[in-house]
């Protein structure tokens, strides 16, 4: 009984392993691709090993100034940190509010704010188009930080996981005559990490992967961030696919990294509206 | 009295202070938006033209976009509701079938569940541009591999008549499968062993024991990827953008597509905006008829 079922579940595995790597095929074709010489790219059948190895001569090309990669990558690293760190410090404030404090129209308001999720972004797009045109901030990052920076998820994320701090600890910390603020810092903070921590990641990975907002409110090729030169590299003639691989691993690459670090968290945050509790 | 009153005031005051912030960029990101495109929705403006160009047009254009004059639209609106009928049975099935092996029946479990989740964590235009070079017509590698089996003329994916729409809807299932499997493998996690171990005792066999307990015991999962996926595939735009561009022809194109077409190519912000309102209407009536019909299928213990 038990071989015929570690037989069936080896069997399983294969299965489930072929599936995978076909999954995965058209991002080991890429990482391969990267590693070869412009003219071997489409050679067949496939040479999952380059036989002849170009691997840094397109890395560095990629990096070169050649091409405004790594401006791309600059820009997007700014504009991602920049978002990540500025709606967390709001979120982490508004949360506070509404789980901890309590105060006039809280329920109204706490309700007014969830009403809005399900409103999709194609609903409220053109009119922040026409606010960031008034404000002279069409085509500046100012602009596009400013259209990201706030998000009613990011505080109901933490406001849910603040909701279980219990307030005794606050009551005490009170007596002790800690004010507000004291309490937000040196109380609420410390044991909100964990969920401080999944909507950093997830906002970072959010923002790095945006394409729509930076597609609709930058026009210059020196603020794009890395999604916009990747698609439009792509989208020139004459591109070396070799190098247009390259660029798309390195792209690529900070997610997987972030996701390795950080796959306790992600999972938490994104499966957290599913399971209740 | 009066020391309570003046505590109450207190904590108003920090409270408010503390949201100032959030209130800030709700009112200036959230609530000017939704009422400045409602309004906008009414109207015919072309952008272009600056703020004398606004005219009040009641609700010529929604009237002008459900007539079924506006080709794109039409095809914007059947192309969304087939792509959701499809992508998301076909999403949930593969997610649930990968989550269940992952949970219980293979080997190297944790490895698994890594690699499945790549392409989700991928960037959406790097793996589309991966897609468009693989799926070359003429020299990509899935050609070149159905030449090489004798089929003569394969499909020209993203630029076919024929197969573009499949070929988008391909690559949605790819990109969400890791979200799908990760929700699964979550609710999978909280049932109960000792279910499982009844049942074995009863004598029911594995497909006995999913579907009649794996199945009922993780309809929440079921219900919350239902809804998102169907509010998920209105929202596609960035692959559409990038793979097809809506093309050919019209084949490809979809509600978030059509919107961005029309307020970022012709500056349409009159149709634009009310073909975002019908897509929030259509999301809406959507949730609440899940929300009813949640309590007659989902089993929350």
């Amino acid at each position: 009984m038990s071989a015929r079922i570690k037989i069936s579940k080896l069997l399983n595995t294969l299965l489930l392993g072929l599936f995978t790597i076909t999954m995965l095929f058209p991002l080991l074709w890429m990482l391969s691709a990267s590693f070869k010489y412009e003219v071997d790219v489409f050679n067949f059948p496939i040479e999952w090993i380059p036989p002849r190895w170009n691997a840094w001569n397109n890395y560095k090309e990629v990096w070169s100034s050649n091409y405004d990669f790594p401006l791309y990558y600059l820009n997007s690293i700014k504009v991602s940190v920049f978002v990540t760190v500025t709606q967390l410090l709001i979120a982490t404030m508004g949360a506070f509010a509404f789980a901890k404090l309590n105060f006039k129209f809280k329920q109204g308001l706490f309700a007014l704010f969830l009403a809005t999720m399900m409103i999709p972004d194609q609903v409220t797009i053109v009119p922040k188009f026409m606010l960031l045109t008034w404000l002279g901030l069409i085509d500046t990052h100012g602009g596009l930080v400013l259209i990201l920076l706030f998000s009613v998820y990011g505080v109901f994320l933490l406001r849910q996981y603040m909701m279980s701090i219990p307030d005794s600890l606050i009551e005490a910390a009170k007596i002790d005559g800690a004010g507000y603020t004291r309490i937000f810092i040196q109380i609420v903070i410390p044991i909100s990490k964990p969920a401080i921590a999944t909507l950093a990641i997830l906002r970072f990975i959010w923002t790095w992967d945006d394409y729509q907002n930076p597609l609709i409110f930058l026009n210059s090729k020196e603020l794009f961030t890395l999604q916009l030169g990747m698609s439009q590299f792509a989208s020139q003639s004459g591109t070396y696919y070799s190098l247009l691989m390259a660029a798309a691993v390195c792209a690529v690459v900070p997610l997987l990294l972030v996701f390795i670090a950080g796959q306790k968290f992600i999972v938490e945050g994104i499966t957290s509206g599913a399971v209740k509790g | 009295m009066e020391p309570k009153r003046s505590l109450k005031f207190k904590e108003n005051v920090a409270a408010y202070l503390f949201l100032l912030p959030s209130l800030l960029g709700f009112a200036f990101f959230i609530v000017f938006p939704i009422i400045g495109s409602l309004l906008l929705s009414f109207t015919e403006w072309n952008f272009l033209t600056g703020f004398k160009g606004i005219k009040f047009a009641g609700l010529d254009n929604f009237t002008f976009l459900l007539s079924g004059k506006d080709e794109w639209f039409t095809k914007s609106m059947l192309n969304t509701i087939l792509f959701a009928l499809v992508t998301v049975p076909v999403g949930l099935t593969l997610g649930l079938l990968v989550g269940v092996m992952i949970n219980k029946y293979v080997y190297a479990s944790k490895l698994f569940r890594v690699v499945v989740f790549i392409p989700y964590i991928s960037s959406v235009v790097a793996s589309a541009v991966v897609w468009m070079v693989v799926f070359q017509p003429s020299y990509g590698p899935i050609n070149s591999f159905l030449m090489s089996i004798g089929i003569d003329n394969p499909p020209k994916w993203f630029t076919d008549m024929k197969w573009a729409f499949p070929t988008v809807m391909a690559f949605h299932i790819w990109q969400t499968l890791g979200y799908n499997v990760i929700v699964f493998m979550a609710g999978l996690k909280g049932i109960p062993n000792e279910l499982y171990e009844a049942a074995t005792i009863d004598g029911a066999n594995e497909a006995k024991k999913f579907r009649h307990i794996t199945i009922p015991m993780i309809s929440p999962m079921t219900f919350f990827l239902a809804t998102m996926g169907i509010i998920g595939s209105f929202k596609v735009f960035d692959s559409i953008r990038i793979l097809t561009k809506g093309g050919p022809g019209n084949e490809t194109t979809n509600i978030a597509y059509y919107i961005y077409r029309e307020a970022f190519s012709f500056y349409n912000m009159g149709t634009a905006n009310a073909a975002a309102w019908l897509m929030f209407i259509i999301i809406f009536i959507i949730t609440m008829i899940q929300v009813r019909q949640q309590n007659k299928w989902v089993i929350y213990d």
